[in-house]
């Protein structure tokens, strides 16, 4: 195909036109005839029962239609949000669920919990008449602290305690004779801090219904519309999945945040065939900061055994991951399948064990967000192996060498579960440290010191188990369901080609670099290759965007369905040809048989309007697949973080950042750059800047970019990234994925350099002005 | 209240409550929704506008203090077919992912650029501190704007 727009091209994105034109259309955007507005009842407290709701002068406002409360969506049969994801406790006990109503009916539990809707003519009568409702709540004793909250006295009625599951994976009894034995060990004590997503279109939702047809129809801000519809139908109990459309036009941003099937989609949906209205609710982000699923915070003590010679010989990790009030959709997997099977790292440690306590408190719920248990597993390595290195003495770079899965390794079992399949790490902290340029690191301390600043170098080399499926393993390690993806290939009767994909762009440019897969694969013009994506009505089944699988999975489902096209163009060349279809072959976009040749979009004309087929020929060219990986993939890399602290103000500037990762193939460099960059800024920002606090009292005191604290143009640099190619081994593009690995391997990197600076390990992210002055003085 | 206004360039007179803004004007009452709105408090810089040529955060305006001045939308700067330096570099440097802060951003932008003002990266980063961007990770978008900074010199040479 051609070089412009094949594989490995850096294409421009086609989505790009109407995004720089202003004619994205985002749920916000839409509006339908009879349209009313929903705006939710929160709560302002984080624990609480719900005495009474008196909505009577509330409906008095002019253009009030309804007040629906948590009563009447559980008296309607409305079921519970599931968790989708099943952790044993090491006892073998399966975790302990917390019923999740999509409105609260007798207790809230946090602060921004819906506990009723307000349906009105407008936005404004909606707001007043929110005003209006009248709850009588009796205040309870809040548990918000993520290391306290397994002791303190249960949240939810009917639980034992706060504890939703005690998990574990390793051997704890050979590890801790590892430790026992190591000629050193390295202790470390580490929080990770709350995040909140923050993609920057609000999460909204607009739901129809049609009393004629019986049809729902919902249009939302999510990274996976056929999961929303099968928890909608098969869960909630909405409607079943043919009379329940959902359909995600242009999304803003997700990371993971849009993943989950939240209340207020749900609630709104449901509400629409109550009211005999279109219902359109639009977050403010004040309501994004309470109530969109939350990120990170963990409490955790590591250890770090070494030998002599600096081999590591034993780690092991102690966790305390707070879910919030309640598991979301994907909570409970987070902090333990996602993050203990990744706690070898790239190294060749032989004993691990881990130990997770999943915690309820009175707190938004905590899910995935972009690296999802493995920016966490990340930090716990690589933060424990910088302080081994310098507390050992040995240069931390050439530690991490010395430790390193090899390249005739592979493919290498670890303790925790996982068998990497390829890599090549030494690769790509050798490239790292040349960009980096490790040697001058030391004129360049001296030249910031002569300026008042302490300048830190850190390290980070991070791996990740990316492309969710594989089915099976997944399952064995508690999914609900199976992770397959699924694509459709569609070649029109001009010629042209529709692809469809379960997978979900919010960002990522699905639109062009499928269509470079297709179009590569098929051999057809670019320009003739259309990708549909985000629509149930339009597309069978799929499983969204999350875990950097799109391409890994999705992608590879489409090479599945387009081999199929090659096999089923080939039988009808054959036939028109009147060859054997063992002497048809497929180059380049056409069939060819001796001097007979006859392009895909000949071929494709003539299926859809034979007259002559034998029986077993049918018309139409025209396939599915569904994929699912055999093991996952395993992208890894290495960043490299420079600092420099202000002595005065305190102020960490991050100066200089090198990320040279490994992401197998790659189809469009621009794109993949883009992520990295992408990634990488999140990152800082979880070392740096942000952080998601709740008071005493449970109140969020981080509830705007007022206080909660974005990375903006100017606290992040020009980034240095460049690609090491080992190809993954197992599914026909050899690509690993690349959406999450700059915020996985960052945050250590960043505090790494920032410990480096300051010469001490005692550093909370985010590494605050505040902080950085505090230790700088002693204080 | 009653206002006139012109919007890319055609005049508008509308009725409407005296508090609305100027972003709600822009997208509910004339469907101009390329400009976005991402916060409750002036931060993210998604539904940045001109006002007489200058940018303005179009949900901190009242569409009152819009009567009898031009406003230009991310709409009225260029099409598809005929973009506008600087959304023709933020497609060739891959300066937007999901798009949402996009139309903002390249309003602040343009402002940035006819102001005049000597630009580098330092200077385009402090300059567009207002907007936030969530995907890319500014990289991309100040390369465009130092791209599109010297295609507008050019041109108005």
């Amino acid at each position: 195909m051609s070089a412009e727009t094949g594989i490995g091209a850096a294409v421009k994105r086609r989505e790009d036109l109407r995004f720089i034109t202003g004619r994205g259309t985002y749920t916000d955007d839409l509006n339908v005839p009879g349209q009313t507005y929903g705006v939710f009842l929160r709560s302002p407290y984080a624990r609480a029962k719900i005495n009474a709701i008196d909505a009577a002068q509330a409906l008095q406002v002019e253009g009030a239609l309804a007040v629906f409360t948590g009563q009447d969506t559980a008296a309607a049969g409305l079921g519970d949000l599931p968790c989708g994801w099943l952790v044993k406790s090491k006892d073998g006990s399966d975790m302990v669920s917390a019923p999740h109503p999509p409105l609260a009916v007798s207790q809230v539990n946090y602060v921004g919990e819906p506990f009723g809707l307000v349906v009105a003519e407008s936005l404004a009568a909606a707001r007043e008449a929110a005003e209006l409702v009248a709850a009588d709540f009796e205040e309870l004793t809040p548990v918000v602290a993520t290391a306290e909250a397994a002791q303190a006295s249960p949240i939810h009625e009917g639980l034992e305690a706060n504890l939703a599951y005690d998990w574990e994976l390793g051997d704890e009894a050979a590890t801790d004779a590892a430790l026992a034995a190591a000629a050193h060990v390295t202790r470390l004590d580490l929080t990770n801090n709350r995040l909140i997503p923050n993609a920057i279109e609000p999460r909204a939702a607009l739901a129809t219904f049609d009393p004629a047809s019986g049809e729902y129809e919902l249009r939302t801000t999510s990274q996976n519309p056929h999961l929303e519809r099968l928890v909608l139908s098969a869960f909630v109990q909405i409607a079943p999945e043919h009379k329940l459309r959902v359909v995600a036009p242009d999304v803003g941003g997700g990371f993971g945040s849009k993943i989950f099937v939240y209340a207020e989609e749900t609630v709104v949906t449901w509400a629409a065939a109550k009211v005999g209205r279109p219902i359109k609710w639009t977050a403010e982000r004040s309501e994004s900061f309470l109530a969109d699923a939350h990120a990170r915070d963990h409490v955790t003590h590591a250890e770090l055994g070494l030998d002599e010679a600096g081999r590591f010989t034993a780690l092991k990790v102690r966790t305390t991951a707070n879910l919030g009030a309640y598991l979301s959709l994907f909570g409970s997997s987070v902090p333990t399948f996602l993050y203990g099977t990744l706690l070898a790292g790239q190294y060749k440690t032989p004993n691990i064990h881990v130990q997770t306590h999943g915690v309820y408190t009175n707190t938004a719920p905590v899910d995935a967000y972009r690296g999802a248990g493995r920016p966490e597993a990340t930090f716990v390595v690589e933060r424990i192996v910088e302080a081994a290195a310098r507390e050992t003495g040995r240069d931390p770079a050439e530690l991490r060498r010395l430790n390193m899965i090899e390249p005739g390794d592979f493919p290498y079992e670890t303790p925790v579960a996982l068998v990497y399949d390829t890599g090549n790490y030494q690769a790509s902290l050798d490239r790292a440290l040349q960009l980096a340029d490790y040697g001058g690191f030391k004129q360049r301390r001296a030249a910031s010191e002569a300026e008042g600043k302490r300048r830190g170098i850190g390290f980070s080399c991070y791996i990740e188990a990316c492309g969710l499926a594989p089915s099976q393993l997944a399952i064995q390690l508690g999914a609900g369901v199976g992770l397959y993806e699924s694509g459709e290939i569609r070649i029109n009767p001009t010629g042209s080609v529709t692809v469809f994909t379960g997978s979900h762009s919010h960002g990522q440019g699905h639109e062009t670099t499928f269509a470079q897969v297709v179009s590569d694969k098929l051999g057809v013009p670019f320009d003739d290759v259309e990708v549909v994506h985000g629509d149930t009505g339009r597309v069978e089944f799929g499983l969204g965007t999350y875990g950097s699988r799109s391409l890994a999975v999705g992608g590879s489902a489409l090479i599945s369905a387009a081999d199929k096209i090659i096999a089923k163009g080939t039988r009808i060349a054959a036939h028109m040809m009147q060859a054997e279809p063992d002497n048809v072959a497929f180059e380049a976009g056409a069939f060819i048989s001796g001097n007979q040749r006859l392009t895909l979009q000949e071929v494709a004309f003539a299926s859809y309007v034979p007259a002559d087929y034998p029986p077993d020929l049918e018309p139409g060219l025209s396939e599915k697949a569904f994929y699912d990986p055999e093991n996952f993939t395993y992208p890894a890399g290495a960043h490299i973080a420079e600092v420099e602290v202000d002595e005065a103000t305190g102020v960490v500037q991050l100066v200089n950042f090198v990320a040279v990762d490994d992401f197998g193939q790659i189809i469009n460099p621009m794109i993949v750059d883009g992520q990295v960059h992408g990634g990488l800024a999140q990152g800082a920002g979880q070392a740096l800047l942000e952080h998601g606090i709740y008071d005493a009292d449970g109140q969020l005191t981080t509830g705007s970019y007022m206080d909660y604290c974005m990375p903006r143009a100017d606290d992040v640099p020009d980034f240095t990234v460049d690609t090491t190619v080992t190809p993954c081994t197992h599914n026909p593009l050899g690509v690993k994925g690349c959406g999450e690995a700059g915020a996985i391997g960052s945050p250590a990197a960043i505090i790494n350099a920032v410990t480096d600076a300051l010469g001490t390990e005692d550093v909370a992210m985010p590494a605050t002005p505040e902080q950085m002055w505090r230790k700088l003085r002693g204080l | 209240m009653n206002l006139t206004l012109t919007v890319n360039g055609v005049e508008h007179s509308l009725d409407v409550p005296a508090n609305t803004l100027l972003a709600d004007l822009l997208r509910t009452q004339l469907r101009l929704t390329g400009t976005h709105v991402g916060c409750d408090t002036s931060q993210c810089g998604a539904c940045t506008v001109h006002l007489d040529g200058r940018s303005v955060k179009a949900c901190t305006v009242l569409a009152a203090q819009a009567d009898g001045r031009a406003v230009t939308t991310i709409e009225g700067i260029g099409s598809p077919d005929d973009l506008h330096p600087m959304q023709a570099a933020f497609r060739d440097c891959h300066a937007l992912q999901c798009g949402f802060c996009t139309p903002g951003m390249i309003m602040r932008a343009i402002e940035l650029v006819e102001s005049g003002a000597a630009l580098d990266n330092r200077t385009v980063r402090e300059a567009l501190e207002g907007n936030i961007c969530r995907c890319t990770g500014y990289h991309n978008i100040v390369k465009a704007v130092l791209t599109a900074s010297d295609t507008m010199q050019e041109q108005a040479q």
